[in-house]
């Protein structure tokens, strides 16, 4: 089957790689008028005693935004909080290194933001595939995150009244977006690592740092705890509590290259979703077109550059294939703007996905620059002239330098070199209105979730959930939650606990033990690549059908061929690293199988076969208004889809046109 | 007392101490110049330190109320920098194989300087205040003692590098003082750095220009 | 180009390290610091020897997890974080010595890993506002003069790293704690928590074993982010005024 028929409104469904299960459907989210529905569902949510939250332990896994504004709140309201990160410090966590900003819907500027406005805007950016109630919630509480962040003491941006500032970004209309310089994330994320900080030291929330969760436990069908392994000690231990939160983040570093924190992986929710949370929209990944190319083949992760620069920077390739003149040498009438070509409207404004894919199809077309073609021109020659140099220093010359340092290259003098890279992932685990995955009492938030960005985020909005979440959407929730479930306590020789942890601990023995000739870079390589190559920017059926065969193939030379020396009983992140990879490789498949299923092109989710005309992405929205929610059925077993419908009542679909 | 009990609090005292003993010097330099002006100038000089708030005061009672202020601070001081040195000291047990020298020559120079001060201080009162090393050992004549005590070598040596530890000690001490004390901002950073090294230079001087003077010969 | 490392190994807390001689070979130009370790490991795990444990994670400068010190500058020759450093720095040939951060206060765990924990427990006994979620006023009740704000944003841009501790001939981390306080202290939001705030972070900073300030100035040579010499007088003023 090679070419869909794009209009006969009827995907050929002849696939036999997964099944079809019965619909999901969110059943939390209140009905009424949209406006009302978050503040009815906190009406409507049981209340704990306060005297009572003590007794209630709460699991977060992870310290990002999410985790971090999550474990903090809990411990305000007083619940015991135990929390977890790989990393040395809550602070490290990958939300870090975000540095374009964070929407929020104050209208500080009278320009006609609003939350209405906003919510608008990430159900259209998300090309019609997020949940209406979510979004407008996000929206909502939008504002009372900036509150929150300022009370804090995060240094956003001021004017010189005293005031705060805002910019546009990402191609919004408004001014809505605060920031704090280039470090927006590592500003949040203090606020929030400091607020958490204070219960960890007045004994509210237990810290295990350097310890990674590796399975989960669930008993009665209820999740009661975790299996985590102490990274230094090599000690693999059960933590028990009466509600599990997942904020681990996203897993763009399937990829191996991506803008992602070398360390981000998706092992959490993976197990996760093994021990039966939906995993919904696997393949809805973002392409940031605005990054440092690789150098070479010892590339360990890519950079990104923000997005402001294509404010000013002019984007290029050589007209003819393989020129490899230095760009001073190739006159103006041989070089192609093809995005201001393509699309005169926006010109080199056009949104992340668009910009991507045109990049990576001049480059595959040969006319690429740099080492092995990678790369096109981001050329500022034509600002410096316009706003003198100095202009320029003034608005670019921290990322200019940043630039230089990694490539040497000095930008004001030869244009910069970009590329697209995997950056952010809009799928995760699925959630209903209260962020409760399929499993009870296993919540889900930040990156780790599917809830907000539909099939495309939004710059500047993933700051945003991830602090709704974790600040004002899960406290309640998980109130409602604790509030009504009888719960009993876990005993501690409760057969399940022993056979995960014997589970995980097989699993570890097994990496050590096959002592064969590769590393697991060397595998995390290969997957990555091949996912890229047929996963990434552009998609279409016979690739995904060859990335779904070369997987097994490549989970099996795994298992023959891997090497890690060391043991298990001490700091050894060559396990760690091959440990990821094993839930890489299942993972990676399923992103095919959804990807492959999905015969539509959205947000970030292009299929060659649906295109229009001109080339622009085609939804098919009469067959995949949809949300796949996948449910686990064994390592290389078909997995069940199960399909939530999404219903537009306040933004209707429309096609995305940029031309 | 919780200042005391603080590392910054001690240092404090350390820099409050540091810049009572730096006021002394300061008026003690230029007492000491008078010694180009002859005996009688400086011997008057001397006897007037000793009549100073008379009547209110009896003969040779301010000395006596200034020097347990300058005991308070040279102990406050010494006890504090021990203290603190032995702190410091314990915070980096392991030492880097790869070694620079730069990062430790400001610390390195307090520390034995201070010590070479301290023990100058002690010799230094044996000679010319209780005057029981004094080669002269005339009371109430200052200066034919300065002189007998610089015409040896070992005086006059023990004097030179006396003052060209103090020199190194202020011009770090200065400004460390200012930092310490929370003077300092970007804005006076530079003041102070160029103050530190005047004031250094300065008492280094002042104070090297005495024994130099007599070892050759032109103050006898 | 070709170099010899020298790096300190470690096997754990209370084992001896030593340092230990190894070779890479095609080591490119444009590789960052922590890459160039990369391929040494690739090629240790292949000898099936263990690999030199480093902790890092972002490789972009912000995070903070990276740090070693390199020919005996914390975070190598350029005022840079280690992930951020690359191999053009260098020449074919070069001999590097590469060890741990080293401080009292923070015990290596393993070859280039520290314990930097003691960095978390001084922020939690005061590096905070108090400002429990949802009693936040509206952001614009304050105005926050630009002054103001750009001074603490200078100072909010540590990362964490304690490169300044590993730098500072005592083991100090006036220039860490320096930052937070001066960072929240400058803030109208963070005026009431003034005084108790720098006494008990100058407290837990004592307590963890941290060595005293002499002024050295080493910490802000070498720290990644620039954060000024001058942050530690006014940490000072702050507490003497506590
Ligand atoms: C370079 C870059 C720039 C960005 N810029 C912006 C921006 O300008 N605006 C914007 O809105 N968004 C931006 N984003 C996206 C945004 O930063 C992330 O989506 C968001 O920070 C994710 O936060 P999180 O809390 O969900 O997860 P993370 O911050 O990724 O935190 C994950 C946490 O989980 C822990 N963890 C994970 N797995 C485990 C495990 N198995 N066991 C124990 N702990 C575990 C980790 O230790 C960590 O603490 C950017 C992203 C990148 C990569
Ligand atoms: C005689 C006159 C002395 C003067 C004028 C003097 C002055 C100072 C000053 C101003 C400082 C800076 C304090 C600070 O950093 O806040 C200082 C520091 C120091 N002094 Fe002295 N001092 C003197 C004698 C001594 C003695 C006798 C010792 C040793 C016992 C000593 C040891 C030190 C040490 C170790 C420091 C620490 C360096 C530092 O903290 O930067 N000093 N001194
Ligand atoms: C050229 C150098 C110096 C000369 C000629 C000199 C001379 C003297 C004399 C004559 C006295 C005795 C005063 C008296 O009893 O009437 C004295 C006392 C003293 N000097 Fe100096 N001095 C010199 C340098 C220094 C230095 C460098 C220091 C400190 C670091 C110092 C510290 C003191 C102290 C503490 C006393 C004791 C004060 C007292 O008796 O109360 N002097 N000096
Ligand atoms: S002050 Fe500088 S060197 Fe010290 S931890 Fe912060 S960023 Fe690192
Ligand atoms: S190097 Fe150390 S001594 Fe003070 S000025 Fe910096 S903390
Ligand atoms: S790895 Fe994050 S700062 Fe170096």
């Amino acid at each position: 089957m090679s070419a869909h028929d794009t209009t006969s409104g009827k995907a050929p469904m002849s696939y036999l790689d997964y099944t079809v299960g019965t619909p999901v459907a969110d059943t939390r989210a209140p009905a009424g008028p949209i406006e009302q529905r978050w503040d009815q569902r906190r009406f409507e949510a049981k209340l704990v005693n306060p005297a009572n939250r003590r007794k209630h332990t709460v699991i977060v896994v992870g310290t990002g935004l999410a985790g971090g504004a999550a474990g903090a709140t809990l411990a305000e309201q007083g619940y015991h909080v135990v929390q977890f990160c790989f990393q040395d410090s809550p602070r490290r966590a990958h939300s870090i290194a975000a540095q374009g900003g964070i929407n929020a819907a104050k209208n500080y500027r009278n320009d006609g933001d609003s939350i209405r406005r906003l919510f608008y805007d990430t159900v259209k950016g998300g090309d019609f595939r997020a949940r209406e109630s979510n979004v407008h919630r996000l929206a909502q509480v939008s504002v009372e995150i900036i509150d929150q962040c300022v009370a804090q003491g995060v240094p956003f941006a001021r004017e010189y009244g005293g005031l705060l500032d805002t910019r546009s970004f990402g191609g919004v209309q408004v001014s809505r977006t605060f920031y704090a310089r280039g470090q927006t994330g590592q500003q949040l994320l203090l606020g929030a690592y400091q607020a958490l900080s204070r219960q960890i030291a007045a004994g509210n929330v237990e810290l295990h740092a350097r310890t990674e969760m590796l399975d989960l436990i669930v008993i009665d069908g209820r999740a009661r705890g975790i299996v985590a392994r102490d990274l230094v000690t090599g000690e693999i231990r059960t933590h028990l509590a009466d509600a599990v939160v997942l904020a681990t983040g996203g897993y763009g570093n399937v990829f191996y290259l991506s803008t992602n924190a070398k360390n981000s992986n998706a092992t959490a929710i993976w197990r996760a979703h093994r021990r039966g949370a939906y995993f919904a929209n696997p393949c809805f990944t973002q392409i940031h077109p605005t990054c440092i190319p690789r150098s070479g083949d010892h590339q360990s992760k890519l950079t990104l550059m923000s997005e402001s620069l294509r404010n000013d920077g002019r984007i290029w390739v050589p007209k003819a294939k393989g020129d490899t003149r230095p760009p001073a040498q190739i006159p103006e009438d041989e070089r192609d703007y093809y995005l201001e070509r393509i699309y005169p409207a926006f010109g080199n404004l056009v949104p992340r996905d668009i910009a991507s894919r045109a990049a990576k199809v001049v480059c595959d077309e040969g006319r690429g620059v740099g080492p092995g073609g990678q790369g096109v021109y981001l050329d500022f020659a034509d600002a410096i002239a316009r706003l003198g140099r100095a202009a320029v220093e003034a608005k670019y010359g921290n990322l200019f330098e940043m630039y230089e340092r990694i490539t040497a290259e000095d930008p004001y003098t030869v244009p910069m070199r970009i590329y697209p890279a995997i950056h952010y992932t809009m799928g995760g685990l699925w959630v209903d209105y209260d962020l409760q995955t399929t499993v009870p009492g296993l919540f889900a938030i930040g990156e780790a979730n599917f809830s907000d960005h539909g099939a495309n985020r939004l710059g500047a909005s993933a700051l945003m959930q991830g602090l709704a979440d974790g600040y004002f959407v899960l406290p309640p929730t998980l109130n409602d939650y604790l509030g009504r479930t009888p719960l009993e306590p876990v005993p501690g020789d409760h057969p399940q606990l022993a056979e995960v942890e014997a589970e995980v601990t097989d699993r570890l023995n097994l990496i050590l033990a096959v002592d064969g000739d590769r590393t697991p870079d060397s595998f995390h390589r290969e997957l990555g690549e091949l996912l890229w190559d047929n996963c990434g920017m552009a998609r279409d059926e016979a690739g995904l059908r060859h990335a779904l065969a070369r997987i097994p193939e490549l989970r099996e030379e795994f298992w023959r061929r891997i090497k890690v020396p060391g043991t298990g009983a001490e700091l050894n992140q060559a396990l760690e690293k091959a440990n990821r990879l094993v839930d890489y490789f299942e993972l990676a498949e399923l992103m095919c199988l959804d990807a492959l299923h999905r015969a539509e092109s959205c947000g970030g989710h292009f299929r060659t076969e649906s295109a229009t005309p001109e080339g622009e992405a085609a939804r098919r929205d009469e067959e995949f208004t949809y949300a796949a929610a996948w449910e686990f059925s064994g390592t290389g077993d078909a997995p069940v889809l199960h399909k939530e419908e999404l219903v537009f009542e306040h933004v209707h679909p429309t096609q995305r046109s940029y031309a | 007392m919780a200042l005391w009990r603080s590392s910054v609090g001690k240092k404090a005292v350390m820099a409050v101490s540091g810049l009572v003993m730096l006021a002394y010097l300061v008026a003690h330099m230029l007492g000491n110049l008078k010694v180009f002006l002859g005996p009688d100038d400086l011997n008057g000089y001397a006897h007037w330190l000793r009549t100073i708030g008379q009547p209110v005061l009896h003969y040779g009672w301010f000395l006596w109320l200034a020097r347990p202020v300058l005991v308070a601070a040279v102990v406050a001081h010494g006890v504090a920098a021990y203290q603190l040195s032995r702190r410091d000291l314990k915070a980096r047990p392991q030492q880097y194989v790869h070694r620079r020298r730069q990062s430790t020559y400001a610390t390195r120079t307090m520390r034995w300087g201070g010590v070479i001060l301290g023990l100058f201080i002690v010799w230094h009162i044996l000679d010319l205040t209780t005057l029981t090393v004094n080669p002269a050992a005339e009371e109430g004549h200052p200066y034919q003692n300065i002189v007998a005590s610089f015409s040896t070598w070992y005086g006059g040596g023990i004097y030179c590098l006396a003052v060209l530890a103090l020199g190194l000690h202020i011009r770090h001490g200065f400004w460390s003082a200012a930092q310490t004390l929370g003077v300092n901002n970007p804005r006076r950073d530079r003041a102070l750095k160029f103050a530190a090294n005047a004031l250094a230079l300065l008492l280094t001087v002042g104070f090297v220009s005495v024994p130099v003077a007599v070892m050759a010969g032109l103050v006898r | 180009m070709n170099l010899t490392l020298r790096i300190w190994r470690q096997q754990g807390p209370d084992t001896p390290g030593e340092m230990t001689i190894y070779q890479v070979s095609g080591i490119s130009e444009d590789m960052s610091f922590l890459e160039m370790l990369d391929t040494l490991n690739e090629e240790l795990i292949l000898r099936g020897e263990r690999p030199v444990a480093f902790d890092h994670d972002c490789r972009e400068g912000i995070c903070g997890a990276c740090g070693m010190v390199i020919n005996g500058q914390a975070h190598g020759p350029e005022r840079t974080t280690t992930c951020q450093l690359h191999m053009r720095h260098f020449k074919d040939g070069d001999t590097i010595d590469v060890e741990p951060w080293r401080a009292g206060a923070f015990p290596v765990v393993r070859d280039l890993v520290v314990d930097r924990s003691a960095l978390d427990r001084i922020i939690g006994s005061g590096g905070y506002i108090t400002a429990p979620t949802g009693s936040a006023p509206e952001a614009h009740a304050t105005a926050v003069p630009k002054e103001a704000a750009d001074l603490a944003f200078e100072h909010a841009e540590c990362i964490g790293c304690g490169a300044c501790v590993a730098a500072c001939p005592n083991g100090s981390a006036m220039l860490f704690t320096a930052a937070k306080v001066v960072h929240l202290n400058v803030l109208p939001q963070g005026a009431p928590e003034r005084a108790s705030r720098v006494r008990n972070m100058v407290g837990a900073m004592d307590a963890e074993g941290f060595g005293g300030c002499t002024n050295t100035g080493e910490c802000a040579t070498a720290c990644p982010k620039g954060i000024p010499l001058t942050g530690i007088a006014r940490l000072n003023r702050e507490f003497l005024r506590s």
